[in-house]
């Protein structure tokens, strides 16, 4: 599914620059469940943006899908974020003054879908993520933990190949943590490829497998058997 | 068709919407400009067709021309003399310069704006007198309200009729009696009243009290052969006033061996002199104001482009959001964009709504008043393009705070704090 080879970024800090990734090689299979550790600066981040497709690598190769990622201009950018990718962020980023509903639909939107299928699928997704009671009401209304399941059903909403969840508990408590991966773990064992961007152990260790990342390097590389955060919620 | 896409509107509403103090205190902005611009060119038509209404009935492209005394001596005689044209010079000047369209000669009893006395019955009112030929009614138009004008056939039999003015008939005859049909007396001679009319409450050369007599008639009548008393001229819409005016006295200067030089033999008076001079004050008059209004306007713009570039900065987060979620640059563009223009054209048909309304006001509080504005409303090719332009200011403005919503790039809007 992902296929990166000596992938390369480097940050212009004034004169000085700053070499984040040196050298990354990592593939992904559909269906995995990859979590990707790392202390702050340890390039995790970075990686994840040049995944995303936020932000352009010097060198090296990406393949997403089999589709090279290369040379990418801000439209094209959009569509194959629209296109293959889902991103839940720490902050959940919902939109403020857009039902939970809504939020969900947008990705929909862009991908022009129409209106009615729009609200049946956003509808649908919220059900799944168990908010569909919860549809008209608007972020403010909600907690952290259900921000971030409609942010989970928003970018399951346009069908994606991979997710992208950047510390999807890092402004969570640890019971809604759990209830988060949970739901992220559920989502896995539908077939669904995901990559966890996080610096907690136990939120690592409910992933498949965990790629340590330091000083822009990947130091370790490993499966692990996989703790259902099932039993903790 | 994206202007026909139901969702982006519904988009761009619920974005407006969301912060209506902010949308509204927005538009306040460009509500004012086109509240001024519109005023401006209201009051500026109304203006215009005050000044119109003034002249209404007088044709403005014409002058007149009456003899005077010579200032300068002149083969011979001496300066002073008393000139005095004949009815003979009317036909001359008419068959020798062909830019002139109506040429009315006319005689007054007594000297100029002189009154005789009128009688009838025992009641008396002193009026202006003229010797008239109908053409007259081309140059100075009579609102008649009752019976008609001279016509061709009382200046050929020398009919002994007249037509007065309402000021006359007020003295001579009771309230609401019959006056066409009845007598007068001028001078001793009898005339039929044919035609009442009422002046116009702008120019008036003939005075509110006059009577109006055939000018065959009145030569006979009152024996004064073959004078005249002075010549109304209707000049050809292409012609200048000036050109004729200086033909016609070329040509009596001749015949009345009067010097070349001589200001002062001939009297006139040109018309479109005065129209002239106003028209041109009303004119630079609507530039101006639609100069100030435009720049207004665009003042008001501004202000909402200002006001969308805070918004976007505000948004940077939103913005970056929707971009992750796979908005192309062009859609944010044109969602910034379409709220300029919204806003704009919201606010400026709510600033024109009032204007209309206040302009509408103005025009039934001035009626009939001295002051001369009439109809102050705009034009509907004014509001088209003031429209037109609004839009494509809003257009071009919201450009600024568009691009600035794409330069943002989605990894930095959405870098955690």
């Amino acid at each position: 599914m992902i296929e990166i080879k000596n992938l390369h970024k480097s940050y212009k800090m004034g004169s000085n620059s700053l070499h984040v990734l040196k050298g990354i090689d990592f593939s992904v299979e559909e269906g995995e469940l990859v979590a990707i550790m790392g202390s702050s600066g340890s390039g995790k981040s970075t990686l994840l943006n040049i995944l995303g497709m936020l932000d352009a690598a010097d060198s090296g190769e990406y393949v997403l899908d089999g589709v090279p990622i290369k040379d990418l201009n801000e439209t094209k950018a959009a569509q194959y974020r629209n296109k293959f990718l889902g991103f839940v962020f720490q902050s959940f980023n919902l939109i403020n003054y857009k039902s939970a509903m809504e939020n969900v639909a947008l990705p929909l939107y862009y991908q022009r879908v129409g209106r009615k299928e729009r609200q049946d699928k956003a509808l649908k997704y919220l059900d799944q993520v168990g908010l569909k009671e919860w549809a008209t009401h608007l972020p403010s209304e909600l907690s952290g933990g259900q921000k971030q399941r409609v942010a989970i059903a928003r970018a399951m909403a346009a069908e994606p190949k991979v997710l992208l969840a950047d510390e999807p508990t890092g402004a969570l408590d640890s019971k809604t943590s759990y209830e988060v991966m949970d739901l992220i773990q559920k989502i896995n064992d539908d077939g669904n490829t995901i990559l966890v961007v996080t610096h907690e152990e136990d939120i690592a260790h409910m992933c498949k497998r965990i790629v340590h990342l330091k000083d822009g390097v990947i130091v370790e590389d490993k499966k692990v058997k996989q703790v259902r955060a099932q039993q903790y919620v | 068709m994206w202007i026909l896409d139901k969702d982006l509107w519904r988009e761009i509403f619920a974005t407006l919407g969301k912060n209506m103090l902010r949308t509204f205190l927005t538009m306040i902005g460009v509500i004012l400009a086109m509240l001024i611009l519109i005023l401006l060119l209201g009051g500026a038509n109304g203006l215009s067709n005050g000044f119109n209404k003034i002249f209404e009935g007088t044709a403005s492209n014409s002058l007149f021309v009456w003899s005077q005394r010579t200032s300068e001596p002149y083969k011979g005689f001496e300066r002073g003399r008393r000139i005095r044209f004949k009815i003979e010079d009317a036909a001359i000047i008419k068959k020798q310069i062909p830019e002139i369209e109506v040429l009315a000669p006319r005689i007054e009893l007594g000297s100029h704006r002189d009154v005789v006395t009128v009688y009838r019955n025992g009641r008396k009112s002193g009026s202006a007198v003229y010797g008239d030929y109908p053409e007259i009614d081309n140059i100075t138009k009579k609102k008649l309200v009752e019976g008609r004008f001279l016509n061709q056939t009382d200046i050929d039999d020398s009919k002994k009729v007249c037509v007065i003015g309402e000021e006359t008939y007020k003295l001579l005859f009771d309230k609401g009696e019959q006056a066409v049909g009845e007598d007068i007396r001028i001078n001793g001679v009898f005339f039929k009243v044919v035609g009442i009319y009422k002046p116009n409450n702008n120019i008036n050369i003939d005075g509110e009290n006059a009577v109006f007599i055939p000018f065959t008639t009145f030569q006979k009548a009152f024996n004064t052969g073959d004078r005249l008393g002075w010549m109304a001229i209707a000049v050809d819409e292409d012609t200048k006033v000036p050109v004729v005016e200086s033909k016609i006295k070329k040509i009596l200067k001749a015949k009345y061996d009067i010097s070349p030089k001589d200001e002062r033999a001939i009297g006139s008076f040109d018309m479109s002199e005065i129209f002239n001079g106003i028209s041109a004050f009303t004119t630079v008059l609507k530039g101006f104001s639609f100069f100030v209004g435009i720049f207004t306007l665009l003042a008001g713009v501004i202000a909402i482009s200002n006001i969308l570039l805070i918004t976007v900065k505000e948004r940077t987060k939103e913005i970056g959001v929707r971009r992750a979620l796979g908005a192309t640059p062009k859609i944010v563009r044109r969602q910034i964009v379409l709220e300029a223009i919204v806003l704009t054209t919201f606010a400026g048909l709510i600033g024109f709504s009032i204007s209309i309304g206040a302009l509408a006001l103005i025009g039934i509080l001035l009626e009939g008043g001295d002051i001369p504005v009439d109809n102050p409303m705009i034009s509907i090719p004014q509001f088209i393009i003031s429209f037109l332009l609004m839009v494509v200011l809003s257009t071009l403005i919201g450009l600024i705070p568009a691009n600035r919503a794409v330069k943002v790039r989605p990894i930095e809007a959405l870098r955690e704090e």
